[in-house]
């Protein structure tokens, strides 16, 4: 490095940004699918109440379907809301808020129906039984005319979705108007207002590309920015560590965001470890359910048969024993093989395609070896060049699965996030309803009077995937513009002043501006720590303490104690991040977003004495289900006011019955 | 499996509106530099490899190498992003090339349906905007517990 030390990206932070104060009726912030929907649905309600949507890149490629998707993992069709709820209840092992699924399956479909109609391709059966892919099955008529989807299971859809993102991000462009989208502006808190209780007023954030502080008023937002990734070590520590299975941007912002003003959390403890293809993170979904692979562990055994595994899944019976076994026991068994010292696990390609190479022609057999390639071209790109750069064919040679890093989420299927109210129908039971400020309900708002939530950021209600988050962003969207209407004499007043919000968003420019010239290597500095310097602490301590993979997700109440104390010092050390250009100062405030998230997943881990999701991770102090004390959802809030946290249960309700 | 920008082939885009990289990239990781006038990724150990900037590079300048920590040298992925089609070539590190085309779009690009004039009737029902105009019943559930 030449001397003198300075900065080193290319947008050079200023030590005084430029602010720009707005004030709309609504506010968005996220951009992916839940934020897309809202887009979408949100002028369609709206009179003169004026919208923004605030996205932190580009929403043509923002969010977890950047990408691109080889699937649509819910569309009901023929299937009741009924069973949906069914399922989900299954897969999470229980507890579950059955308004929130039943409502989101009521509504799923129709986002289904307009992605079609906007152009995203979508598999057809022919009249003869026979796969079409997107453009062939243009002649079968659309979904909603009543053509028959390529199932790969019960609720999945096959699509040739590289595009699916930019067509849903046109659809929404278009709806709201690109005068109300601000891209490459990250939202870094939210404010409760001045005068009203527990009532939101406004966010705060600044531009990745100028330096520009942004003061954003409003009587009634969104928040829906995603999950969280890169929170605990990942399984490849050097490039590859971008390449995480969920989107590596994905920085814990919607749980840190609405937390942080007092908005109820709700089974954050839950996690999701999914099992892909080794290092590439590609999906297995297609493997097992459209292509009938087995897993096989390293002797060669389809151990999922076994006495052993069957014996084992009945220990967790209803859940293990259901027509789908849950994802988690399928991640707790696969786990038991390696560590009975049976490992690798390995997707069985080979044999899987020449099963099915026996009832197809030549031209058939190589379409299904597009459709195998499609499914990571679509989605995981890299898991492609992955197979080429070792010479996979998958008819010719097994690739090697392997559950991944913890991811937080509550979209796919985990279900952590904020505790919201239900739909106000008379089958939905009181103790799911949020009373706003004026005695009404608002469906998904959180705990905090007009902040709302979907996507990722709404918990207890997994397996929304890609067309659940589009939908449940639209329900926000009607239910926000009804609270803003509803709320037409609130003017939201901020708590701080226009000097004090610069001082605090952009702290981390001034710490570097103060300090850089100190030390002749501008990341080592005694008095900063870099952002990349605090990931790294952070990865550290949550693998080895927090049930990472190190220690094949297990902790305990010794381990947790220390790793709380670490994330205390650490978030205090978070007072001392410097940045010295605009992508550091993102990168500043998303691992501060992330010390958060984590906190609250692994306080909720610490609450709940018992071992409900095995596979996901293990309390090594409460190795078993306790269904007597824990059948609960286990929720805390942070207080602004006091700066306390609270860990409480909540009961449990059925409302679908078993079938 | 970060991307890389080919220094020959990037021009900057200097004669487009934006610099179509730094544009998209979801991760902020595609930069400019403002002497040379050409782009590349400023933290490689950050990309998700999702190819959106390959995908809109007019100049086809941006490709995307193995992450060093587990891919061998020798392979490419490659994607040709058409109008309704998206041709991948994938070279293999012994040389075989397998070609793939896959639809993206069946509508021309700018022609989704948003909908501008549809207005919602009815705030205080449960109904979408488009369900509310099919005339759609939200199902109750058959039984409850």
């Amino acid at each position: 490095m030449a001397l003198p030390n300075k900065p080193k990206g290319e947008r050079k932070a200023v030590r005084d940004p430029e602010v720009e104060e707005r004030e709309v009726d609504v506010l968005i912030v996220g951009g992916g699918m839940a934020a897309c929907g809202s887009a979408f649905e949100i002028k369609k309600w709206a009179d003169n109440e004026s919208v923004l949507l605030v996205d932190k890149a580009a929403l043509e490629r923002s969010g977890a379907v950047a990408q691109g998707l080889s699937a649509i993992n819910t569309y009901l069709g023929d299937n009741t809301p009924d069973d949906y709820v069914r399922m989900v209840r299954n897969d999470l092992m229980g507890i579950v808020r059955e308004d929130l699924i039943f409502d989101l399956g009521c509504h799923v479909d129709d986002s289904v129906h307009l992605f079609e109609e906007w152009g995203l391709p979508v598999w057809k059966k022919s009249p003869e039984g026979k796969n079409l892919d997107g453009k062939k099955g243009l002649k079968q008529g659309t979904l909603k005319s009543g053509a028959q989807p390529v199932r790969t299971g019960k609720w999945q859809i096959m699509i040739n979705g590289e595009s699916y993102k930019r067509i849903v991000a046109e659809a929404a462009k278009k709806a709201l108007g690109e005068d109300n989208i601000l891209e490459r502006v990250f939202i870094v808190e939210l404010l409760l207002d001045k005068n009203r209780d527990n009532q939101i007023s406004g966010a705060v954030g600044f531009s990745v590309r100028e330096n520009k502080v942004y003061i954003i008023k409003a009587k009634t937002m969104m928040v829906a920015c995603g999950g969280a990734v890169n929170i605990y070590q990942p399984r490849s520590v050097g490039e590859g560590k971008g390449r995480a299975w969920y989107p590596v941007w994905n920085s814990g912002s919607t749980y840190t965001l609405c937390m942080k003003v007092g908005a109820e959390l709700s089974m954050m403890e839950n996690r999701f470890t999914p099992a892909r293809f080794k290092d590439g993170y590609g999906p297995v979904g297609a493997w097992f359910l459209l292509f009938k692979a087995k897993a096989l562990n390293g002797l060669g055994e389809a151990y999922v048969n076994s006495e052993a595994a069957q014996k084992e899944l009945e220990n967790y019976a209803p859940y293990g024993k259901a027509a789908i076994t849950p994802t988690c026991l399928r991640n707790h068994l696969m786990l038991f093989e390696m560590k009975e010292g049976r490992g690798p696990i390995i997707m069985d390609t080979v044999t899987a395609l020449a099963e099915l190479g026996k009832s197809l022609d030549k031209k058939e057999l190589k379409h299904l070896e597009s459709e195998a390639w499609e499914d990571f071209l679509d989605m995981t790109c890299g898991q492609a060049n992955l197979w080429c750069a070792t010479n996979t064919e998958p008819e010719k040679k097994n690739s090697e699965i392997m559950p991944t890093e913890p991811y937080l989420l509550g979209s796919h299927s985990g279900c952590c996030g904020f505790w919201v109210s239900g739909p106000d129908y008379d089958w939905v039971p009181d103790a799911f309803k949020i009373k706003a400020d004026n005695g009404k309900i608002y469906n998904r708002m959180t705990t905090v009077n007009g902040l709302f939530s979907s996507g990722d950021g709404v918990g207890c209600s997994g397996h929304k995937f890609s067309s659940g988050s589009h939908a449940e962003g639209r329900m926000a969207a009607k239910q926000m513009v009804r609270y803003a209407k509803d709320h037409s004499d609130f003017t939201p007043e901020l708590p701080l002043g226009k000097d004090e919000i610069v001082d605090m968003v952009y702290k981390p420019v001034r710490t570097y501006m103060d300090n850089y010239e100190y030390t002749t290597a501008e990341d080592i500095n005694p008095n900063y720590i870099k952002p990349e310097g605090m990931m790294y602490r952070l990865m550290k301590a949550t693998h080895e303490y927090g049930a990472g993979t190190a220690t094949f997700y297990e902790t305990t109440n010794k381990n947790l104690e220390i790793v709380m104390d670490m994330l205390e010092v650490m978030r205090e050390d978070c007072e001392m991040l410097a940045a010295g250009d605009l992508h550091e100062l993102m990168r500043a405030w998303e691992i501060y977003h992330r010390i958060w998230t984590v906190e609250s997943h692994l306080r909720h881990i610490q609450f709940r004495k018992e071992t409900r999701y095995p596979g996901f991770y293990y309390q090594a102090d409460y190795p078993n289900q306790d269904d007597e004390n824990w059948f609960c959802f286990s929720n805390s809030k942070y207080d602004p006011k006091e700066q306390k946290w609270d860990v409480f249960k909540r009961d449990y309700i059925q409302i679908i019955p078993s079938a | 499996m970060p991307s890389f920008v080919i220094t020959e082939k990037c021009d900057g885009c200097k004669g487009g509106e934006k610099t179509a990289c730094e544009y998209i990239c979801p991760n902020d990781l595609m930069v400019l530099e403002p002497n040379t006038m050409k782009a590349y990724n400023q933290e490689p150990d950050q990309c998700w490899e999702c190819f959106s900037c390959v995908k809109i590079c007019p100049t086809q300048a941006i490709e995307v190498r193995g992450y060093s920590d587990f891919v061998p040298l020798g392979s490419s992925i490659y994607p040709m992003l058409g109008t309704e089609d998206v041709m991948w070539t994938c070279k293999f590190r012994n040389g075989q090339v397998k070609r793939f085309k896959f639809p993206i779009r069946t509508t021309p690009e700018g022609d989704a349906n948003a909908y501008e004039d549809l207005k919602g009737k009815d705030l205080e029902s449960d109904l979408l905007a488009t369900e509310e105009a099919d005339g759609y019943q939200v199902p109750k559930p058959q039984a409850t517990a």
